[in-house]
């Protein structure tokens, strides 16, 4: 009898990029429902700009490269990068600054450098830092937190908003946004307030819940919990998130010790902003992050000291768009130096350099 | 106790795979039948192949020998049945290539009459060297699945001091049971193997080291033990973790240490024997019988009867399917050795050979992957047992990196099949580094083809540059020769003496001279 032949190993091979994409995309929704309920449609309503700008952009650019369509569109990339995008976007953004965004995260950062596996920055941050450096003022359209002084939107109000630029009569910018928790404290500390009088400040104090922002603490403690599920089974490397909070813990609480007046608590930066997001599932990306285990450490710690960096002295409330694409930069550099030690050899010998010499091919 | 401690260790990585191997240990080994024509190919080892001793229409017997091994690193055939030689040609045998290679087609008596046997009743009673030169000459290969010359890893060199023997019953690949099935069945003659090459390497116990999911292996082997009373011969149960049967990696997990990358075990005082393999040395010493046969399990989801069984080398691969039931109709993959290592072979029509333990044919159907492009999660490095970058690796490999590839240690990769097999992208890993070993070994051999060439044709150079002087040496002094001639001559003819008459030339004229006066006196004489 006859037979065809086929490598080793023989064993059908149950892993898929696809169930991967998907199962990171499962364990983002619970923090997105408390999103969702904190912060109203507008949340849900990027989500879905993001991800339809997302899926054509994808599917024009495999066309255009000559890249077959249905594997990739059906990988949950592109969906993936879409939904962290339109999480770290203010709930009433306007549409075009969504789709910008998004097709810049998908055309550019992701399939110019050569698409999946091939780019080298994280595609939602360099949407993300497109959109903040062009945009600034649109992307200070956050909403406040289900707090009783705020009026809430209904679904046709922030669809109206987000597609139509248009108030509902009687409002104004000022009734349906405002700065967020990040926001407020750095600009009140410039102002020379110190933390304990902005936290108990009558208009601010609202703002601060149990350990962290209110509404922020619950969608960073869901996403924390998600998140820490699919380090557990293995889908996300919990190197990368300890590093970030480990660095964030030990600096955050070393300067709010040193002077507990002017640096805002060590929870306060954990459940405040997106930092379980962040750590979870945005630094965890595995294309642009380190890849060795000591690197992946090196790698997290690194986005959290450039987080509390910007955080605390740099101009924008929140640095991890910033952070992390630092450290995607960083990464070879990690991955050359952190190399583990093969068996049977004593210690990490760093690779030679191999000059290309010019008479060479 | 022959351990300090009970403590076991762990190797890097590694996975928990379905050992799959009950559906082969239900019944006990069965002896393949006698087949008509036996097709021994002359090199089953890793070596040089042996020198042919018999011609088509010799007849031999069983345990003659076919092919002997002129070289160190080599091994012996023997017939393993009696019979008369029909075919010595070049003839499809197994191996990944696929390519033919020379074998010995034996037609069978049915007799299998044997050739005289010379038991050895006492090992102890010769030399480690001498013991040595019989497992040689019994053409005894390491039966794990390498098949390397027994005879040189027992001989690790006058300064290698073996402390401990580690015979590797682990079989740590999904489906293969031919090992837990020796251990059952032949228990005594391994312990007995065991003791032989203890004595032969003057090691000072040994450890039978056996994974935790045979537990009757383990069991049969503390009776034999125990029955003999031996001290210091120790069965060790590991956990069930794949590849903790690999040489190394069994090291680690026995004794903390790590083979050097670029050594043996020898440099580190131990030494590996697979269990077959000790089996094979008590029948080459105490019966005096050479490998001629070994046990290979026939088993997979696409085989009727999965099974073991006891198998003369040269036995064709068919009728063993044959006799464990045939195929399943969805039988799609037949494949040499495990799931994880083992290769692909494009037909059953080839033999068995010693390195040859497991025949699996699989009904997966065949479908090329959706290989989809590395997304460096680094699963693959967490699961590497030789503690490598196998995403980096596949980085370098693919771009034809072959020098940065060689420093992330491409040759201490075991091709396990680890990271291929957890890969979410489902890339082939170790096909592509299958594919830099090769090119790198394929230019290491250019480059010292070319350096000879280079050395030949400098010799060359250098020779005819050295032969043009010497002839423009000649011709100068030829030249030199002649102008001085003429200068001589134009100096006689300016003072007008005359040359000197050399007296040869003058002898000769004289004698001419003579005779010319003679022919014309003759002549003067007949006109008269």
């Amino acid at each position: 009898m006859q037979f065809k032949t086929a490598s080793s190993p023989h064993i059908a091979q149950q892993n898929s990029v696809q169930s991967l994409m998907f199962k990171v995309l499962l364990a983002m929704v619970p923090g997105t429902i408390a999103m969702i309920v904190f912060f109203g449609w507008g949340v849900l309503i990027n989500i879905i700009i993001a991800s339809v700008a997302a899926l054509c952009a994808e599917a024009l650019m495999l066309w255009l490269r000559k890249r077959p369509i249905k594997p990739f569109i059906t990988d949950g990339s592109a969906l993936l990068t879409a939904a962290l995008l339109a999480l770290a976007l203010p709930q009433l953004a306007p549409w075009w600054l969504t789709v910008i965004g998004t097709l810049f995260a998908i055309v550019v950062a992701k399939h110019l450098y050569g698409g999946l596996g091939f780019n080298p920055f994280n595609p939602a941050m360099v949407g993300y830092v497109v959109v903040i450096i062009s945009f600034p003022k649109e992307m200070t359209q956050w909403v406040p937190p289900l707090l009783d002084t705020y009026t809430q939107l209904t679904f046709n109000e922030t669809l109206n908003i987000i597609f139509g630029g248009h108030l509902p009569p009687t409002y104004t910018w000022d009734a349906i946004t405002m700065a967020t928790p990040l926001d407020t404290v750095k600009t009140q500390l410039g102002l020379e307030l110190s933390i304990h009088e902005i936290e108990t400040h009558k208009k601010y104090a609202p703002m601060f819940g149990f350990i962290g922002g209110f509404g922020w603490e619950w969608v960073n403690g869901l996403f924390l919990a998600t998140g820490l599920y699919l380090a557990i089974k293995g889908i996300i490397d919990w190197r990368i998130p300890a590093g970030i909070i480990v660095a964030l813990l030990v600096l955050s609480n070393t300067f709010a010790l040193y002077d507990y007046a002017s640096f805002t608590p060590p929870t306060f930066h954990l459940f405040s902003g997106g930092i379980m997001l962040a750590a979870f599932f945005i630094a965890t990306d595995p294309i642009t992050a380190a890849t060795t285990t000591k690197g992946r450490w090196l790698y997290g710690m690194g986005i959290g000291i450039f987080i509390f960096i910007i955080r605390t002295w740099g101009s924008y409330p929140d640095g991890i768009a910033f952070a992390v694409l630092l450290m995607n930069m960083a990464a070879p550099l990690l991955d050359y130096y952190t190399m583990p030690r093969a068996f049977g050899h004593r210690w990490t010998e760093f690779p030679h350099h191999h000059k290309v010499e010019d008479d060479e091919e | 106790m022959t351990r300090t401690s009970d403590q076991l260790w762990h190797f890097h990585g590694g996975l928990k795979l379905d050992s799959n191997k009950a559906m082969s240990t239900a019944s006990p080994i069965i002896k393949a039948k006698l087949p008509a024509r036996l097709v021994i190919p002359v090199q089953q080892h890793i070596g040089k192949a042996g020198q042919v001793l018999v011609k088509v229409g010799d007849r031999v017997l069983k345990g003659q020998v076919l092919a002997e091994c002129n070289e160190y690193v080599s091994a012996p055939v023997h017939a393993p049945s009696s019979g008369r030689i029909v075919v010595i040609d070049e003839l499809p045998a197994p191996h990944p290539s696929g390519l033919n290679t020379l074998c010995i087609v034996i037609e069978t008596d049915g007799e299998d009459k044997w050739v005289e046997r010379q038991p050895t009743q006492q090992p102890t009673s010769k030399s480690p060297a001498e013991l040595r030169q019989l497992i040689r000459n019994a053409g005894i290969v390491g039966l794990g699945g390498a098949a390397f010359p027994t005879a040189v890893k027992t001989n690790p060199g006058p300064q290698a001091h073996i402390e401990t023997l580690i015979i590797n019953g682990a079989e740590c690949e999904p489906y293969i049971s031919c090992d837990d099935m020796l251990m059952r069945e032949f228990a005594e003659e391994l312990i007995s193997g065991c003791a032989i090459i203890q004595y032969m390497v003057s090691a000072s116990h040994c450890l039978i080291a056996i994974e935790d999911n045979k537990p009757e292996a383990i069991a049969a082997l503390e009776v034999a033990i125990k029955a003999q009373a031996l001290q210091n011969i120790e069965v060790v149960s590991i956990p069930t973790l794949y590849p903790s049967g690999g040489e190394k990696q069994l090291i680690k997990i026995l004794t903390h240490k790590e083979v050097p990358s670029d050594g043996l075990p020898s440099e580190i005082g131990l030494l590996v024997q697979n269990v077959g393999t000790a089996v094979a040395v008590h029948n080459a010493i105490i019966l005096g019988e050479p490998l001629i046969s070994r046990i290979v399990t026939v088993t997979g989801e696409g085989v009727m009867q999965p099974q073991n069984m006891q198998v003369l080398m040269g036995t064709l691969m068919s009728e063993l399917i044959e006799q464990s039931g045939g195929y399943h109709d969805d039988a799609s993959k037949l494949i040499m050795g495990g799931p994880m290592m083992g290769f692909t072979l494009q037909s059953d029509n080839l033999p068995v050979i010693k390195g040859c333990n497991c025949l699996l044919v699989e009904n997966t159907p065949l479908q090329t992957p959706a290989t989809m492009p590395c997304i460096r999660c680094g699963v693959c490095a967490t699961v590497c047992p030789a503690q490598l970058l196998p995403q980096q690796l596949y980085w370098m490999a693919s771009s034809k990196n072959f020098d940065l590839v060689q420093d992330y240690h491409l040759f201490d990769c075991i091709e396990c099949g680890c990271c291929a097999q957890v890969c979410p992208s489902q890339i082939p890993l170790v096909q592509y580094y299958r594919f830099a070993k090769t090119e790198i070994w394929n230019q290491e051999r250019d480059r010292i083809k070319s350096d000879h060439a280079r050395v030949r044709h400098d010799f060359r150079q250098a020779r005819i540059d050295r032969e043009q002087k010497e002839r423009a040496e000649k011709l100068r002094k030829k030249k030199e020769l002649l102008e001085k001639k003429k200068l001589a001559e134009a100096a006689e003819k300016e003072t007008g003496n005359a040359p000197e008459v050399d007296p040869k030339k003058a002898a000769i004229e004289a004698a001419m001279k003579r005779v010319r006066e003679k022919k014309a006196a003759q002549q003067a004489a007949s006109d008269e």
